[in-house]
């Protein structure tokens, strides 16, 4: 063992590398590909992964929307194509009946779903914005970022109050470039709002854009007279409940009590976030594994084709061998010589496989950064570095084996008549 | 310094084998000159290559230097090699990525000899052969009788008791072949004890006794007139 560290070894191996450069350059060629690929693959589904959570970390993803549409089926004495609509009081049986929800939130809206967009007015300026009545509750679930003043509360909902929170491109659209829009009062279906705060876009909406109005649901329920109807309700489940199931559930008592047949699947639709983040997981999840493998392969075939090179060398190098042991190579020595040539080829290329992978990932970034593409800070761990590094010099040196023992068996006097 | 007795040697030929050796007496005392001839076929090469342990007899004995050569490992027969012989052969097996002085510190590498004595030893042994000059030439930038003299550094190198030399003007030119000859003849009467193998009378003629093998068994051995090779060069 002792020999891996002296000077001279080393220097032979360089000697043979250095004036072999193409053979070498070949060499080496294959694993670095596999390594390039393992990096740049493993990277690029971190990059997914990370790009993924960025985007969703403003929405409670165990949740889901639901809401009400018409009967496909005829059930209990009533025709199919029956309108079913939800109501205030519905969101509180869900949440007393349904095991595992943390909280039900009814909401209502103009504007969103083919109705006209209400005229909002202030002073001379105005336009046709979606007006949304809601509970302070949907800030839990869909985070809006708040660049001015203060989202809805409890009291506003208490008391009906007329304040409202206007998204930033009507507060462009609305108000002078230097007027702070906050405490000014605009005219929202001829009624008056006083404009307690202004939001920023979200990545993750899904109806609001920056140019929606959130007033508080009582007040919405008398400007636009809804009485106890809702528009839909936002289910949200406790972080390790079954979202799925909790979908199924309120369906369920939603069907009974509107007396919709427990087959009907067009009655209720729910928009369940908890199960698409599911997809997406099982798919970044999916993607890491295929990386995984893929890498791994690669990896292998490349190191497979550096014992191929290696086996072909010592063919070559026969006699150069054959004139080692003439003058004296033990065959450890010569064994040693080719095994160590392998590893630290192997190595050479594995190393500068990360560092370009490392560099490539790294220009991804850079490039990603602008589009709307979830990719964020594409990284490999160190875990995965150090085995790969493991696997190239187990195999490195299990591949060397091979041609390091067919060296060795060719007697010299064999390897010196060759010509 | 070698005694060979009754040595034997037969190669696996397919279905028959063939009887190289059969019954090899020879006695060589430290210092000597010797010659190996005959025609091709006739067991000389295999002779110098058991000699030099580079392949192994089937019966009989070989004593080098006191030391009974039988059933080497390889490993033994290597560090043998390395202490006991030096080795020139007739395309001369110049490791060709590695210069002059390179290929002569080669024998003292695997010595366990460190750099600077190697890189030392190998100057002075070039030195010697008149290639000093030529210590970082790649052997592709050599001619024939260089290549033969860098060999022949690289056989000093290690101070080997015995020099094997196989056919050492095989490849060379008259000319030439003088020069080789003028420099063994030089290292043998510092003492050095040398075999060649050649099928030249002239070559022959050069050392100082003529063992002559015909089909495997020693037809003649005497003591002959040394040729001087300087009177030719």
């Amino acid at each position: 063992m002792k020999f891996i560290f002296t000077r001279d070894t080393w220097q032979e191996i360089f000697g043979t590398i250095r004036k072999n450069k193409l053979r070498t350059a070949i060499t080496i060629i294959g694993v670095f590909w596999g390594i390039l690929l393992f990096v740049g693959l493993q990277g690029a589904a971190k990059g997914m992964e990370n790009g993924f959570d960025s985007t969703f970390k403003d929405l409670a993803t165990n949740s889901m929307f639901l809401w009400s549409e018409q009967t496909g089926m005829p059930y209990g004495g009533y025709n199919r194509n029956r309108r079913v609509n939800l109501e205030v009081s519905d969101t509180y049986r869900i949440a007393n009946q349904v095991e595992g929800v943390q909280f039900v939130a009814p909401r209502n809206a103009k504007g969103v779903f083919g109705d006209a967009p209400p005229l909002v007015i202030n002073e001379v300026k105005s336009g046709n914005y979606k007006v949304f009545g809601d509970y302070p509750i949907i800030d839990k679930v869909s985070r809006k970022k708040l660049r001015k003043g203060r989202f809805l509360n409890h009291k506003d909902i208490q008391d009906s109050h007329k304040i409202c929170v206007i998204g930033e491109r009507i507060e462009k659209e609305l108000f002078e470039k230097d007027e702070d829009p906050i405490g000014q009062y605009i005219k929202i279906s001829n009624i008056y709002f006083q404009v307690v705060g202004v939001y920023k876009r979200n990545n993750t909406d899904f109806f609001e854009g920056d140019d929606s109005i959130f007033i508080p649901f009582t007040t919405f329920k008398k400007v636009y007279n809804t009485g106890n109807r809702i528009g839909w309700m936002l289910i949200a489940g406790y972080p390790k409940e079954d979202i799925v199931a909790i979908e199924e559930k309120a369906k369920t008592l939603l069907k009974r009590r509107y007396t919709v047949h427990p087959n009907d699947e067009r009655a209720f639709r729910a928009f369940n976030f908890g199960e698409m983040f599911g997809k997406i997981t099982g798919f970044v999840k999916g993607l890491k594994f295929t990386a995984l493998i893929v890498g791994i392969a690669t990896i292998l075939a490349g190191v497979i084709a550096i014992g191929n090179i290696l086996l072909i060398t010592v063919k070559e190098r026969t006699k150069e061998i054959g004139i080692r042991r003439a003058l004296g190579a033990k065959p450890n020595e010569i064994r040693g010589q080719i095994i160590l040539e392998s590893v630290f080829l192997t190595l050479v290329a594995g190393l500068l496989g990360m560092t370009v992978g490392g560099l490539l990932l790294q220009a991804l970034n850079t490039y990603t950064k602008g589009l709307d593409f979830p990719f964020i800070n594409p990284t490999v761990s160190l875990e995965y570095i150090g085995f790969a590094i493991a696997i190239m010099v187990i195999l490195g040196t299990l591949i060397g084996l091979i041609p390091a023992q067919r060296a060795v068996s060719i007697r010299p006097i064999e390897a010196l008549r060759e010509e | 310094m070698i005694q060979i007795k009754e040595l034997h040697k037969s190669y696996r030929m397919g279905s028959n084998s063939l009887h190289v050796l059969k019954g090899i007496n020879l006695d060589i005392k430290e210092g000597e000159f010797v010659s190996i001839m005959g025609s091709s076929g006739s067991g000389k090469s295999t002779l110098l290559n058991i000699i030099g342990m580079l392949d192994e007899a089937d019966k009989g004995s070989y004593v080098l230097d006191n030391v009974p050569i039988k059933n080497l490992s390889e490993k033994k027969a290597a560090i043998y090699r390395n202490k006991f012989l030096g080795f020139i052969f007739q395309s001369f097996n110049l490791i060709n990525y590695k210069d002059a002085a390179e290929n002569v510190a080669l024998p003292l590498y695997y010595q366990g000899i460190s750099r600077k004595i190697r890189k030392e030893k190998a100057l002075y042994y070039l030195e010697k052969v008149g290639l000093a000059d030529w210590a970082h030439h790649l052997p592709s930038e050599l001619s024939g009788g260089q290549k033969q003299r860098v060999a022949i550094a690289r056989a000093l190198a290690s101070e080997p008791k015995v020099l094997l030399a196989d056919e050492p003007t095989g490849a060379l030119d008259t000319k030439t072949s003088y020069e080789v000859m003028n420099f063994l003849q030089g290292i043998n009467d510092e003492g050095k004890t040398i075999l060649v193998v050649t099928h030249e009378e002239d070559i022959a003629n050069m050392t100082k006794r003529i063992v002559m093998l015909k089909d495997g068994v020693i037809e003649k051995d005497s003591f002959v007139e040394q040729v001087r090779a300087s009177e030719h060069v």
